[in-house]
C-alpha cells in the first residue's frame, strides 16, 4: 500500500487514488491538424519503464484533483526531490 | 501415564489450570500455557503426522512457526486445517489429529467474527525477544508512539526457553519488568499473539492477531503505517542433512531446550546431540540437568570449545569431535544414530561407524536469521561467512534490523543492538531518545562454526532419504536431479523441486537448500543467494483478511428514497453498480417473463411508473459551462435554450462511445447532465480529468447531485392525465409542455422539476423532487394513477421497451469498441463544431471503415425463440470446420408483448448493409436463422411520443 502525496491533502493511502498512466502526453492543440499516425501515437502509445516514471494520479476518494508524481516503478518509491505538482496533461 | 515426560516443577505452564484435549481419539491432559506440541511431548507422543509425498512418519521438529512437520487438523472448537502443532494453544475441548500434508476446510459456517484495525505509529517493533524488548524500551521512553508485536502468547522470545540469567536473575524477570514498564507508557501498544506477516511499500505492515475463540473477535488483522520499523525477528535453527534425518524424535537443539525450560517437558530419555556450532551445547547441558541422558555430543568440528567441553566433562557427557551422524534407525521414533568420523573440512570422510541407541536426536546446523520481512520490504541480504547464513544488508525503507536477525547470536549483543535500534528509530521519527540500559548477561566465548550442508558419508549414496525440505518431502536426490536438468539458480531449483513452497515457506530449509544446491553445483553459497521472500510470513485465513467485509457488508449498498416501497410491493432487485434497482414486480404466481410482459403491456397501453433515481446527475456550473459541454458531448449543447433538454452522447478521445444521457439547461451558466446509473463516477472523473489537465482555462465546476433528487418516470398514453390530476398547476398540454422541455411546479404539493423525456417511445414525464420527498410523491402518483391501472415497472421492462425502440444501453450494447456511427447515431454527432472529444478519431482509417460492426435488429424466424445475449452471429447455416468467422454478437434480447415474438439487438459486421438478409446464430447445437432488421422495432415514425 503506497503512500501517495496528494499536493492538496498530503500523503494518503493508495486505495484513495485512481491511476492515470504516463504524464506529459500532450493532446495536440489542433487534433484535426495532425496526421493519423501522430494522433494514434497520442491515443495509444505509452512508455512502460522499469525505473523512474512521471505519471498521473487522481485523488478520487479525496479532493478529486489530478496531479503528477515521479515514481520508481521498480521500488514503488515516489521521488521526493521532484515532489508532486498539479497535473499538466490528459492522456485519454 | 499422563504427563509422564513432564518435569515435577519449573516451566511457564500454569499447573493450576489443567486442560483436557483429544488427539486422534486419545484423551490427553496438558496445562494452560502448553502448545499442542508441548502437551503431546509431555504425554510421550512424538509421531504426529505423515509426510505428504512418501507417507513417512513425522514428529515435532521445532517449537514455533518454523515447524515443517507436525501439521494437524483441528476439529474442535472450530475446524481448521494445516496448523503446526507448535503454534496451537491447548485448551479444554481441543480436538485435533495429525495430517498427511493436506488438510480439510470446514464445511459448516464459521460462527466467529473477524476484525480489522487500522493504525499509525512512530516506531513499530516486530518481535519481542531480547532485541525487540530493548528496542521498545529505548523508543518508548522517548515518548514515541510504539507498537510491539510478537507472534508468541507472551513476550520474551528466546529468553522464555533458554533458562539463562540477566543481571544475575532469571531472564524472565527482566522480561516481566520490561513488559510491565512498556505497558505503563500511554503511547505504547503491546500486541502479543500477533504475527506481522507482510511488509509493503512506505512502511505499511500487516499483522494477524490471534485473540482466541472466546474473544469478541477470533482474529484481527492489523494494518499499520509506521514512521520507523525495528525488525527484531530473530533466527531459526537450521537442521542438518543426513540419511533418515526426518524421523520422529529428531528435533532442533534450541527447540528441545525450549521444551525443557519453558514447558517443563522432556522430549526424550536418551539423547544424541549433533551440532556444527556452539549453540547446541547449551541444550545438551540443560537437558542433562533436567534428567535426560546425553549419550553423545557429536560435533562436526575438529576443535571444540573448551568452555563447553569443560561443562560437558563435569557432567560426564562424551564429545565426539570431527564426527557426524550419517544415518538413523527407527520406525515411528528414532531408535539409534549412526556415527562416522568426518575428517578435516573438505576431506573425504573415513568410514568408522558406531551405532548409538537413543530416543532423541538433537540437531543444530547453525542459525538462519529470519530476514523474511526485511526481504519482503525489498531490503537486500548478504551471505555472512561467520554464521553461514544470509543477513540483512541495507534497505531503502525507514527500517533497521536488530538482534539475532542481524547474525549476532549472543544475548548481550542482541540486547545492545536492540536498544540502539530503538533509540535510532525514535530519533529518526523526531524524538529525543536515549539508549536504554540493558542488563548484563553471561557471555560464553563463541567458537567458529563449521558449515555443513550435506553430511559427508551419509548412508544412502543416492540421497533419497536425505531430506532438505521435510514439509515438501524434497531430498538431496531431488536437488541433484534439478541441477542435472540444467537448473543453476535457486529460483529455478525451488520451482523444480518445490523446496520452500510449503506452509512454512522454507523457514528451516531455505538457507539449507541454497547450501545444498551450491555444493552440488560446486559454487559458493553467497553467489547463489536466496529465493524471493513473499508475504505472508505465516499462513493467514481468508476469513481474517475479509474481516467484517462479508455478506451484507461486503460492499456498500445504495438504495433510493422509494426503496422500502419496492420491497413492500415484492419487487425483485437487480444490482447496478452498488445500487439496488427494482428488476420487476411479480404478482403472485407470476414468473419473470409473465410479469415483464404484463408490465410492458401496461406501459404501452395505459400508464406505468419507474424509479429512475439512480441515474447519475452532475450539476455543471460556470460561465464556460456551455463551451465545456460542447467539447465533451458529440453534439452541440451551447445552442440549447434555457428550459430545454437535449440527448447527448459522450465519447472518449479514441472516438468510442463512453456514456450517454440528457443535458438540461437550467440557467444561462448552468446545466444538469444525467449519466447511466453505473457510469456516474467514471463520467465525473473523466470530465474532471479534461477540465483540470487540458482545459484549465475553462471556468467550470462540477458537482455530483445524484442523491439530491428522487426521480420518477411516469410513462404511457395515460401519463398526462395522471400528472394533470396530481399537479393541477402544471400545464401538461402538448403545446404548453413540449417534448424535450422542462417545467418547475408543484407535484403532489412538492416543488418539482418535470421533464418531458422518454426512454420508451411513449408519452412520458420525468418528475424530480428533493430526495426526502421521493417516497411521498411516488405514493401520491400511485394513488392518483390507480383509476388508470397504473403499474410499477422495473429495469427489465425498461430494457424491453427501450430495445423495441432501438435505444442502445451504453455498456450493454456497446463495449468500448463502438462509435456513435456504429450505433447509427450520426445524427447525434455535430458536423459544425471545430472539435470535441472523439472527433479526430472518426476519420482514423480503422474508425472510418464501412464494414465495422453496426447496431442492428434481429428477428429469429422462430417467433418463440429468445436468443441468448452474447450469442454469436455467423453467415452460414452450417458451421463447418473451426475457426468459423464470426460476424458479431447479440447484445440485447427479449420477448416483446407488442411484437408477439422474441427480438434482439446485435452488433454485426457491415450490419446496416445486411438489413433483410438471413444470418445464423448458433443456439444449443445448431445455428438458427435470424433476419437482420433496422434496430427500431416499434413505432418507427415516433407517433406515440406526444400521446
Ligand atoms: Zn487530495
Amino acid at each position: 500500500m503506497m503512500l501517495i502525496p496528494c499536493p492538496w491533502c498530503g500523503p494518503r493511502n493508495e486505495i484513495e487514488f485512481h491511476y492515470g498512466g504516463q504524464a506529459d502526453v500532450r493532446c495536440p492543440a489542433d487534433p484535426q491538424a495532425v496526421s493519423d499516425e501522430d494522433w494514434a501515437t497520442f491515443l495509444f502509445f505509452r512508455d512502460n519503464p522499469k525505473g523512474v516514471f512521471t505519471e498521473r494520479w487522481s485523488h478520487v476518494a479525496g479532493c478529486r484533483r489530478w496531479f503528477t508524481v515521479r515514481r520508481d516503478t521498480d521500488s514503488n518509491r515516489v521521488l521526493p526531490s521532484e515532489g508532486t505538482q498539479q497535473a499538466r496533461t490528459v492522456t485519454t | 501415564m499422563s504427563n509422564e515426560f513432564r518435569l515435577a516443577d519449573g516451566g511457564r505452564i500454569d499447573r493450576d489450570r489443567p486442560v483436557r484435549f483429544d488427539f486422534e481419539g486419545q484423551q490427553l491432559q496438558g496445562y494452560a500455557g502448553d502448545t499442542l506440541a508441548s502437551a503431546l511431548l509431555a504425554n510421550g507422543v512424538h509421531r504426529v503426522a505423515t509426510s505428504n509425498k512418501y507417507g513417512r512418519p513425522r514428529g515435532i521438529m521445532a517449537a514455533g512457526a518454523e515447524e515443517p512437520n507436525a501439521l494437524v487438523q483441528v476439529e474442535a472448537p472450530f475446524p481448521e486445517p494445516m496448523l503446526p502443532a507448535t503454534t496451537v494453544e491447548v485448551r479444554d475441548g481441543l480436538q485435533a489429529s495429525g495430517l498427511p500434508g493436506k488438510g480439510r476446510l470446514a464445511t459448516e459456517e464459521d460462527p466467529a467474527r473477524y476484525d480489522t484495525m487500522h493504525t499509525h505509529c512512530d516506531v513499530l517493533v516486530v518481535g519481542a525477544g531480547p532485541a525487540g524488548l530493548a528496542a521498545a524500551l529505548s523508543a518508548a521512553r522517548s515518548g514515541a508512539r510504539v507498537i510491539v508485536a510478537d507472534a508468541d502468547t507472551e513476550f520474551g522470545g528466546s529468553l522464555l526457553g533458554s533458562g539463562q540469567t540477566l543481571d544475575g536473575r532469571a531472564a524472565t524477570d527482566w522480561v516481566r519488568r520490561t513488559t510491565a514498564e512498556l505497558a505503563e507508557h500511554p503511547e505504547v501498544r503491546l500486541l502479543p499473539r500477533t504475527t506481522v506477516f507482510g511488509y509493503y511499500e512506505d512502511n505499511y505492515l500487516v499483522a494477524l492477531e490471534h485473540r482466541g475463540d472466546d474473544a469478541s473477535s477470533r482474529q484481527r488483522i492489523w494494518r499499520m503505517r509506521a514512521r520507523e520499523v525495528v525488525l527484531a525477528t530473530g533466527a531459526h535453527e537450521r537442521p542438518l542433512v543426513f540419511s533418515g534425518n526426518d524421523r520422529p524424535g529428531i528435533m532442533l537443539a534450541g527447540s528441545a531446550r525450549t521444551y525443557v525450560n519453558r514447558y517443563a517437558v522432556l522430549p526424550g530419555r536418551r539423547a544424541v546431540v549433533f551440532t556444527t556450532n556452539d549453540s547446541a551445547y547449551a541444550a545438551a547441558i540443560d537437558l542433562h540437568d533436567a534428567g535426560v541422558e546425553i549419550v553423545a555430543v557429536v560435533d562436526a568440528r575438529e576443535v571444540v570449545s573448551t568452555y563447553w567441553a569443560s561443562l560437558c566433562v563435569e557432567r560426564g557427557i562424551r564429545i565426539h569431535a570431527s564426527t557426524g551422524v550419517v544415518s538413523t534407525s527407527g520406525t515411528d521414533r528414532i531408535t539409534s544414530a549412526h556415527l562416522s568420523s568426518l575428517g578435516p573440512e573438505g576431506n573425504h570422510p573415513t568410514s568408522v561407524r558406531q551405532v548409538v541407541t537413543c530416543d532423541l536426536l538433537l540437531v543444530s546446523g547453525g542459525w538462519n536469521p529470519a530476514v523474511h520481512l526485511h526481504s519482503q520490504a525489498r531490503g537486500s541480504v548478504r551471505f555472512a561467512e561467520d554464521i553461514g547464513a544470509f543477513v540483512p544488508d541495507g534497505t531503502d525503507q525507514a527500517a533497521r534490523s536488530a538482534g539475532a536477525v542481524t547474525g549476532v547470536l549472543a544475548t548481550g549483543k542482541c540486547l545492545t543492538s536492540g536498544a540502539e535500534a530503538g533509540r535510532d528509530a525514535a530519533r529518526a521519527a523526531g524524538f529525543d531518545a536515549e539508549l536504554a540500559r540493558v542488563p548484563d548477561s553471561k557471555h560464553a566465548p563463541i567458537l567458529a562454526a563449521r558449515h555443513l550442508w550435506v553430511v559427508p558419508g551419509s548412508g544412502d549414496s543416492d540421497g533419497t532419504t536425505q531430506f532438505v525440505d521435510l514439509a515438501r518431502d524434497a531430498t538431496v536426490a531431488d536437488v541433484r536431479r534439478a541441477v542435472a536438468a540444467g537448473m543453476d539458480n535457486v529460483e529455478h531449483v525451488k520451482r523444480y523441486t518445490t523446496i520452500g513452497t510449503a506452509h512454512d515457506q522454507g523457514k528451516t530449509s531455505g538457507t539449507l537448500s541454497t547450501g545444498v544446491i551450491a555444493e552440488v553445483l560446486g559454487v559458493g553459497v553467497g553467489e547463489l543467494g536466496t529465493t524471493t521472500f513473499r508475504a505472508p510470513y505465516t499462513p493467514v485465513t481468508f476469513a481474517a483478511l475479509a474481516g467484517r467485509e462479508r455478506g451484507d457488508l461486503y460492499d456498500p449498498v445504495r438504495v433510493t428514497a422509494m426503496h422500502d416501497w419496492h420491497v413492500e410491493q415484492g419487487a425483485l432487485f437487480e444490482n447496478v453498480g452498488q445500487w439496488k434497482r427494482p428488476w420487476y414486480y411479480p404478482h403472485s404466481g407470476e414468473d419473470m417473463e409473465t410479469a415483464v410482459l404484463r408490465e410492458c403491456y401496461a406501459v404501452r397501453s395505459g400508464v406505468g411508473m419507474q424509479d429512475v433515481s439512480t441515474l447519475g446527475k452532475i450539476d455543471v456550473q460556470g460561465p464556460d459551462a456551455a463551451e465545456f459541454l460542447d467539447l465533451v458531448y458529440t453534439n452541440k449543447m451551447s445552442t440549447l435554450k434555457v428550459g430545454r433538454i437535449r440527448y447527448g452522447l459522450m465519447c472518449t478521445a479514441d472516438g468510442m462511445v463512453f456514456d450517454d444521457g440528457t443535458v438540461t439547461r437550467t440557467a444561462e451558466h448552468r446545466y444538469l447532465i444525467s449519466t447511466t446509473s453505473g457510469g456516474a463516477a467514471n463520467v465525473l472523473a473523466h470530465l474532471e480529468d479534461w477540465l483540470q489537465t487540458e482545459w484549465t482555462h475553462l471556468r467550470v465546476h462540477l458537482t455530483s447531485v445524484t442523491e439530491h433528487w428522487a426521480t420518477i418516470a411516469l410513462v404511457g398514453p395515460e401519463s398526462r392525465q395522471v400528472l394533470a390530476d396530481v399537479a393541477p398547476e402544471l400545464d401538461v398540454d402538448n403545446d404548453g409542455f413540449g417534448f424535450m422541455t422542462w417545467q418547475e411546479g408543484n407535484v403532489a404539493g412538492v416543488h418539482a422539476r418535470v421533464c418531458r423525456i422518454s426512454f420508451s417511445g411513449e408519452l412520458a414525464f420525468e418528475i424530480n423532487v428533493p430526495w426526502w420527498y421521493g417516497r411521498e410523491v411516488w405514493e401520491v402518483l400511485m394513488a392518483g394513477g390507480r383509476p388508470y391501472g397504473i403499474t410499477p415497472y422495473g429495469t427489465e421492462t425498461m430494457h424491453v421497451l427501450r430495445a423495441e425502440k432501438g435505444f442502445p444501453i451504453v455498456g450493454q450494447d456497446t463495449d468500448g469498441t463502438i462509435t456513435p456511427h456504429d450505433l447509427g447515431m450520426s445524427w447525434a454527432v455535430s458536423k459544425k463544431k471545430d472539435d470535441f472529444l472523439g472527433k479526430r478519431s472518426f476519420s482514423r482509417p480503422d474508425t472510418a471503415r464501412t464494414d465495422r460492426k453496426h447496431l442492428v435488429g434481429l428477428l429469429p424466424e422462430d417467433t418463440n425463440l429468445v436468443l441468448p445475449e452474447g450469442a454469436q452471429i455467423v453467415e452460414q447455416p452450417e458451421l463447418g470446420e473451426p475457426p468459423v468467422p464470426m460476424l458479431g454478437h447479440v447484445t440485447s434480447s427479449y420477448r416483446s408483448a407488442v411484437l408477439g415474438s422474441g427480438f434482439a439487438l446485435a452488433v454485426v459486421k457491415g450490419g446496416r448493409d445486411r438489413v433483410g438478409e438471413t444470418l445464423y446464430s448458433p443456439v444449443g447445437d445448431r445455428p438458427v436463422p435470424v433476419t437482420v432488421t433496422e434496430p427500431v422495432f416499434y413505432d418507427k415514425e415516433g407517433a406515440r411520443r406526444d400521446g
